[in-house]
């Protein structure tokens, strides 16, 4: 085993919660999990940390019963656990929270919880479970409505649903795969009034996160995973971010960015009074109107849902507009279709990396010029061009450091990391005059996100107009020349990033309008 | 007076001929909303009418002739399964395969049977009482057969085991997103399993009715396309037994009137009608503001496998 381990501080009357003891899992190609061994104790949040792909997820699923181990042996309480199904990890006093929750969007609240409970009533299940989920969310103050249905709510009520899903079974171990991502930071501060109630009774929590500062405040214990192995385990104490951060990627990673200052041109991209609707047919956007200058990041913040997709989705011609106007480099393309927006050179990072990215069953190299395939040289006369396919893409994999195992492997087996950089490698290689970019390190580990957003700074630098929509303040605040908050469909105010207070842009993503807002946008 | 007994006549054959299609279509409702898309509704219920007439001709009992249809739809929609659930086969093609397979294999064992006289046949009943309601009792409670009122008041049960019971939070569940259950302990495969050989049962007896009841004789391909219609009217329906009960009387009123007009109009045009307003149903539920609460469950027709990316 690499790196040190601390000797876990001998409990003598109480075993582990859970100790997993020399799993190892291997994936086709890969070994996902190398001789893990991770223990979780009575009453402590322990952080597990790693980069994309480092196997968190993997061993979490094993603990959970999703995954059955190659080998290795996994203990509860101080008994040996044969945990073969979800349902036998339940019965464990295991519960988890996915990354990607696990809910019936169509369910009500109550449904979603009494599926599969022990115990409910076989006629009415759903009202027979409110009144506990009522209690349950009281005493830990995890507010929802039973009867709301769940494609309603917002992401951190989901969250909470799937919280009292394992809390109503009985979970004295919690696993939270990535909890924060789809958090706002208030919602996020929440949550960690959850745990620390929840640690006080006991409970263990195992919380993966790629954010350190939040792991650090929030966990007692770090254990940290490169490549399907254990590097160490450290108290959240002693050790601070720097380190974290080393024993992840096993290099020093810069947290600063270095940005020149910002020279604007020209507006490369206006949008003037826009309307669109969302999915369904209530207005998502209602006059909306900014710029993007060359050589500027403009900064789209605000709480998701209040049309920040809608707005990428009609910029990028994938949604109608009802009302007003895009100009892209001076040229109307209000409701143009996407080829042509990209053939002028506007580049499209999309929010739903898996959905919209990539096409997942194709090969790297066909999914690198899936936007220019229908031009040479990839194509001539109608024909692909192999040999020019393979050594763009061979370009390609270098620059953007894409770790593949071939240029022929399927894109959906490659880690979200690596699935951005090649979306990124797609998208920036023509030299595009507008990015847009949607949550662009959503998910990714320090390293990803480092790099990731040094390549949308070099946009910049060469002179291409930036707009940047994202969830993470933190990343708004650091990239952005201006920023803009959306609230409800409408934009509360621009201000630039030299003169925003984190409060100032906090107020108006809770829909505070800034006095002079209309001046600035048009 | 002409125009009142016509109406009542027509009310009273559109439901009669109502009666498979609704037992289809509460079959295909339980299938599907557990995720599993059978097309083999055809196969099964001309199976189911060939078996009935078979067993109540050499029985002289037409319940008995039902029952062993329920058997043999059960039995036909197993091998469904089988291959959609456990093998992960493709479900529209292994359920096309069922349709076309019933159909030749129903064919083929009737042979012999064609132009029989079936003596036993499944009697019509008047409620008492409610049949001597002017103009709705000679409608809806004379000249029907005991599947009718079982059919409907199978239409209200399975509505309630689907929205009222832990059972229907499952099967629902499992059809919306099956991951979600199985992380929450649910058999996916088991719920599966039994929702598709319910609906076999119910399509058995479905076709079942056509041969000992609706028409007492066997006729090859006899169910004359009900099983596609079924498909439609479960989305028309739009998985919801109860609506599935007006939409199996429309269907069979216009069924009927298709050989009301059969003076007027060529035959192979009448024939048409039911598939042509099918088509026009489900190209107008693609439309309106409730298009959410009417879609198909969230995981129709894709298999499930434990932790695939
Ligand atoms: N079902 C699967 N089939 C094949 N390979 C898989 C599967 N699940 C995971 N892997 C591989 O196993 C490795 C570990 O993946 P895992 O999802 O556990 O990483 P992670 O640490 O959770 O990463 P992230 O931070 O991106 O969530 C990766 O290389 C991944 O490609
Ligand atoms: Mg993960």
């Amino acid at each position: 085993m690499v790196g040190r381990l601390h000797a876990p501080t001998p409990l003598p009357s109480r075993p582990a919660l859970v100790l997993l003891k020399d799993i190892t899992k291997r994936f086709p190609g890969v070994v996902a999990n190398d001789r893990v061994t991770f223990e979780l104790r009575p009453g402590e949040v322990h952080a597990l940390l790693g980069e994309n792909g480092a196997g968190k997820t993997t061993l979490m699923n094993i603990l959970y019963g999703l995954y059955r181990p190659d080998s290795g042996e996994i203990w509860v309480k101080g008994r040996r656990a044969d945990i073969r199904s979800p349902r036998d990890a339940i019965r464990w006093g295991i519960g988890m929270v996915h990354q990607h929750f696990k809910l019936v969007l169509p369910h009500t609240v109550a449904e979603n919880v009494a599926l599969g409970l022990a115990g409910t009533p076989f006629w009415a299940p759903a009202r027979a479970v409110a009144q506990k989920i009522r209690e349950l969310s009281q005493r830990y103050g995890l507010p929802v409505d039973p009867d709301r249905r769940v494609w309603e709510l917002s992401a951190g009520e989901q969250q909470r649903v799937e919280i009292l899903k394992a809390l109503i079974r009985g979970a004295e171990v919690l696993i939270l795969d990535e909890p924060t991502s789809v958090l706002t930071p208030q919602e996020a501060q929440e949550l960690f009034k959850v745990l620390s109630r929840m640690k006080e009774d006991g409970h263990g929590i195992i919380f993966i996160s790629h954010k350190l500062d939040e792991v650090l405040s929030v966990a007692d214990r770090i254990t940290v995973m490169r490549r399907g192995r254990v590097v160490g385990t450290v108290l959240a104490q002693e050790t601070n971010k720097t380190e974290l951060a080393r024993m992840m990627v096993g290099r020093e990673v810069v947290f600063r960015l270095t940005k020149s200052t910002c020279q604007p041109g020209e507006a490369a991209l206006r949008v003037q009074d826009l309307y669109a609707r969302n999915d369904r047919g209530l207005w998502a956007l209602k006059g909306v109107s900014f710029h993007v200058c060359r050589g500027e990041i403009l900064g789209i913040a605000g709480v998701a849902g209040n049309g920040q997709r809608e707005l990428v989705e009609v910029l990028t011609g994938l949604r109608r507009a009802e009302r007003g106007k895009i100009l892209l480099l001076g040229r109307e393309v209000t409701n143009r279709s996407p080829r042509l927006l990209s053939d002028l050179g506007c580049a499209h990072v999309p929010e739903e990396r898996i959905r919209m990215g990539i096409v997942p069953a194709l090969p790297v190299e066909e999914n690198l010029i899936l936007k220019r395939h229908h031009r040479p040289p990839f194509c001539w006369r109608g024909l692909l061009r192999p040999r020019a396919i393979r050594s763009f893409a061979h370009r390609a994999v270098e620059e953007y450091a894409i770790l593949t195992p071939s240029l022929r492997t399927p894109a959906k087996l490659l880690s979200g990391g690596n699935i951005q950089r090649l979306i990124l490698a797609r998208e920036l290689s023509g030299r595009p005059a507008v990015v847009i970019a949607a949550h662009p390190t959503y998910g990714l580990d320090v390293g990803a996100t480092e790099q990731i957003r040094q390549l949308l700074l070099r946009q910049r630098e060469e002179g291409a107009a930036v707009l940047l929509v994202s969830e993470d303040l933190e990343e708004i605040l650091e990239l952005s020349d201006r920023i803009a908050v959306m609230f409800r469909g409408e934009i509360m105010g621009i201000v630039s990033a030299g003169e925003a207070s984190l409060e100032e842009i906090g107020l108006m993503m809770a829909g505070e309008r800034r006095s002079p807002v209309r001046s600035e946008g048009t | 007076m002409v125009w009142a007994d016509w109406l009542v006549s027509t009310v009273s054959r559109a439901l009669a001929f109502g009666v498979p299609l609704l037992w289809g279509t509460l079959g295909e409702i339980s299938a599907e909303r557990s995720g599993v898309i059978n097309l083999g509704v055809e196969g099964m219920m001309i199976l189911g009418a060939f078996t009935a007439f078979a067993v109540a001709f050499q029985t002289g009992s037409p319940g008995l002739g039902l029952l062993a249809a329920a058997g043999v739809g059960g039995v036909a929609a197993l091998f469904h399964a089988f291959l959609s659930v456990t093998l992960r086969a493709n479900q529209y093609v292994s359920g096309l395969a069922l349709s076309i397979f019933g159909l030749g294999l129903a064919g083929l064992l009737g042979r012999g049977w064609e132009g029989k006289p079936l003596a036993a046949t499944l009697p019509s009943l008047a409620l008492p009482g409610l049949s001597r309601i002017p103009v709705v009792g000679p409608m809806l409670f004379q000249n029907q057969t005991v599947l009718t009122y079982i059919g409907i008041v199978l239409a209200f049960l399975l509505w309630l085991l689907l929205f009222r019971t832990r059972w229907g939070v499952a099967i629902r569940s499992v059809g919306e997103s099956p991951a979600t259950a199985d992380a929450l302990g649910i058999n996916v495969t088991l719920v599966r399993y039994l929702c598709v050989v319910f609906g076999g049962l119910l399509a058995g007896v479905g076709g079942g009715y056509l041969s000992v009841a609706y028409r007492p004789a066997w006729t090859e391909g006899m169910t004359a396309g009900m099983g596609w219609i079924v498909i439609a009217l479960t989305i028309f329906a739009a998985w919801d037994p109860l609506q599935a009960i007006w939409g199996a009387l429309f269907f069979g009123a216009l069924y009927h009137l298709s050989y009301r007009l059969q003076a007027f109009l060529a035959p192979e045009l009448l024939k048409l009608m039911p598939y042509l307003f099918a088509v026009v149903v489900l190209a107008l539920s693609g439309f309106g503001g409730a298009r959410w609460r009417r879609r198909a469950p969230g995981a129709l027709g894709v298999p499930y496998v434990r932790g695939e990316r």
